[in-house]
């Protein structure tokens, strides 16, 4: 390495004084005082939340109250931290989404794992994953970080569905059965 | 059943690149030998041919000849003998390659007609792949993903087929997925011989049903699960458990019976979801009965042995025990040990000098793939000098030997001596050191339990009924208070004064190669994964129980002596 001989000039008479420093830096904080405020007095003030924020990722159930999660475990496989867990099991014969046949048994999301990247809500074909505005988690212990099935149905509540894909299955099914399209 | 292949090679061209294939091959098995795919549905390697999928289109063409004078038409432009192309596409799975066949699997009109039949077989397909067990694994979902147009122009109602049928106690059928390929109704009829598919009504009513008053029961049925090329089928066991992504397959042997059926165990951290066959055409084709799919159950059985105490302690307690009856110890083996398991327990009887026993098991076989030999391993135990005759299902001897007090010590390596013939009083004369993977009455009756491992978390060796020496991986991890049994044997070998001899599987394989001349060729890891077959001359006098099952006769000589 080179050794470059820094220049050491003496301070100015106005410099040695101080006065320039400190009328630039108090002109800062005069002008601060005076404007508006720019910082929030969390948590008694909450941020506008965007409507693409990607908050905590939520199960949601469609207007008629089905959970649409169906357990096919793509956002398990596609979680980057593997931050979810799922148990699936079948739906019994004798309720009335039988039609769908499979839904998840447990379904736990560990918020302690979990990076917010949108990953499970992009990937899931029932559009049953949401990350939603939520954005605070806390809890006093590990156990209490991860959301089970109750709580993320409690988080994620009802969301308008486009499609009701489910529901014109058994639409049809029902039409066959009284000798419909077969 | 597709023809065995004859040994003389005919030369066919596919997509440019030239095989010699043996005579009888089709065009799917030789297109897979340059690499290249031809997708097919209905084709099965092991099943016969019925092209009703035709997915498996290709071009054929024959080198140009003179039609007279029988000299090849050159083709000026190539300077190369001109191909007479057949205008329309074959199926590849029903054209056999024949001396200077041409195929072109690439082309355009061919990839047209596999975009048309994928069109055709999704128009009415329920799409349900996030509930379909059967994704990931599914070859119309493969085949979807190279020859589906993204969306679908089909604007009517799709049909309405029942969704859970139940065809058998361990079969599912859902029709609307059926692509209706007829690998089910051929296995059934042709492998299983028990013809109990078929396909009901016409056009698009066609659906797949047992016959009337019966049910999909046999002890196979599971396969038609396997080769399903669709979800149509699936299995009750597996029904919504797991995706198949998330399992890890080991390479594993089937137990039940001396046929050894090559196995793939599906698990995901530790826990096994399913046992599928694997392809060997010396030993199970493709196949495996239904029974030895359960096996993994054993593994988190309730009444499966633990213990709190360390090994060292365990063998130390054994040893106590055994050197408390020096010279009236005997050894029971077992032919469900794996190949290096009994040559430790071999090593461990010559230590103590006691005199080895091995309960023999037996069955009906069905003359496919389960033979009247239930046990996996009888001829690895002579192999590796355990026994030199074939065993008895009782322990008799041995429960005289008790009786008059000759023996007073009984080291059982995973059998339960009870159901041998040994009674509960003769128990009770004795002191047990048990090896074991389930309590059973001879655990409960044991002065020291050492639980070792089952199968699928171990490695090891078996030799099966046509001497063919075939390895097993370890799947998942032992649970706690479980002891490796080769490590145990080894650990008690040592102490009871016998030759110190490794419990890692690879340097005890050093030692097997050097030791028994039968085992002189090989090592546990340059063994293939289709297993070796081994010189079975030394044993040929012996009359083995096993009758007739898949690829496999019993020696002519057997016949000879039964005779």
């Amino acid at each position: 390495m080179a050794i470059i001989p820094v220049d050491r000039r003496p301070l100015s008479f106005a410099e040695r004084t101080y006065l320039p420093q400190i009328i630039s830096g108090l002109s800062t904080t005069w002008k601060r005082l005076v404007a508006p405020k720019e910082t929030l007095e969390y948590p008694e003030q909450r941020p506008e939340i965007p409507a693409n924020y990607r908050g905590v990722p939520t199960l949601v159930k469609d207007p008629h109250g089905r959970e649409k999660c169906v357990s096919c475990q793509l956002c398990e496989f596609v979680c980057p931290p593997k931050a979810i867990r799922i148990t699936p099991g079948d739906i019994p014969a004798d309720s009335e989404n039988a039609h769908v046949e499979k839904a998840p048994k447990e379904f736990e999301i560990d918020m302690l794992r979990c990076i917010f990247c949108g990953l499970c809500q992009e990937v899931c074909p029932e559009e049953a994953i949401w990350l939603q505005k939520q954005y605070s988690m806390t809890g006093y212990t590990r156990a209490e970080m991860v959301n089970d099935k109750q709580r993320l149905y409690e988080l994620g509540g009802t969301l308008p569905d486009d499609h009701f894909k489910w529901d014109r299955k058994k639409e049809a099914e029902e039409a066959a059965a009284q000798g419909g399209h077969h | 059943m597709i023809q065995p292949a004859k040994p003389d090679l005919v030369t066919v061209n596919i997509d440019g690149k030239e095989i010699a294939v043996p005579k009888g091959t089709n065009v799917i098995d030789a297109a897979r030998q340059v690499g290249v795919d031809v997708p097919h549905y209905c084709y099965h390697p092991k099943l016969s041919v019925v092209g009703n999928c035709r997915m498996c289109l290709v071009e054929l063409g024959m080198p140009a000849v003179d039609p007279v004078s029988k000299a090849p038409i050159m083709d000026p432009a190539t300077g190369r003998q001109k191909v007479n192309w057949i205008p329309r596409p074959q199926i590849g799975c029903a054209t056999y390659a024949s001396q200077g066949l041409h195929i072109r699997t690439q082309t355009a009109q061919i990839k047209d007609c596999r975009e048309g039949v994928t069109e055709f077989l999704l128009i009415n397909h329920p799409l349900d792949c996030p509930i379909c067990d059967k994704a990931g694994e599914c070859m119309l979902q493969e085949q979807s993903t190279g020859y589906g147009r993204g969306y679908s122009r089909f604007i009517e109602n799709k049909n309405v087929k029942p969704k859970r049928t139940l065809l058998g106690p361990r079969v599912v059928l859902d029709d609307e997925r059926c692509i209706l390929c007829s690998r089910c109704i051929r296995f059934c009829k042709e492998v299983a011989k028990d013809d109990v598919l078929g396909f009901i009504d016409r056009g698009s009513y066609s659906t797949l049903t047992c016959y009337p008053g019966k049910a999909l029961e046999n002890n196979y049925s599971l396969n038609t699960v396997d080769i399903c090329p669709v979800g149509a089928l699936t299995s009750t066991d597996f029904r919504f458990k797991m995706r198949v992504w998330f399992l890890k397959q080991t390479n594993s042997i089937d137990t039940e019976s001396s046929v050894g059926a090559n196995t793939v165990v599906w698990s995901r951290e530790g826990v096994i979801h399913r046992i599928t066959p694997r392809r060997n055409d010396e030993v199970n084709d493709t196949w495996m009965a239904d029974s030895g799919r359960l096996l993994y159950k054993a593994v988190g059985a309730e009444n499966r042995l633990a213990s709190k105490e360390t090994l060292d302690a365990l063998i130390a307690s054994a040893a106590d025990v055994l050197t408390d009856a020096e010279g009236a110890i005997a050894v029971v083996g077992s032919g469900r040990s794996s190949v290096e398991e009994q040559f430790l327990t071999r090593k461990l009887a010559d230590a103590v000098k006691a005199r080895v026993f091995l309960v023999a098991r037996s069955g009906a076989g069905d003359g496919i793939l389960i033979s009247s030999d239930r046990n996996p391993n009888v001829r690895g135990a002579l192999i590796t000098g355990l026994i030199d005759k074939l065993p008895s299902e009782r322990l008799d001897t041995l429960a005289g030997g008790i009786d008059s007090g000759e023996i007073k010590a009984v080291i059982s390596v995973g059998e339960d001596l009870t159901s041998a013939g040994i009674t509960p009083e003769q128990l009770g004369k004795i002191s047990i050191v048990h090896f074991g993977t389930h309590a059973n009455s001879t655990s409960d009756a044991a002065k020291v339990v050492v639980p070792t491992l089952t199968v699928f978390e171990k490695a090891g060796t078996f030799v099966n009924q046509q001497f063919r020496l075939q390895k097993f991986a370890k799947a998942v991890p032992a649970k706690p208070g479980m002891h490796d049994d080769l490590d145990a044997l080894s650990r008690l070998t040592a102490a009871m004064g016998g030759a110190s001899l490794p419990s890692d599987l690879h340097e005890l394989w050093e030692v097997l190669t050097k030791e028994l001349p039968a085992l002189a060729t090989t090592t546990y890891r340059t063994l293939p994964e289709t297993g070796l077959l081994l010189d079975a001359t030394p044993w040929s006098g012996l009359r083995f129980p096993e009758g007739e099952t898949l690829h496999f006769k019993p020696a002519a000589s057997e016949e000879g002596v039964k005779a």
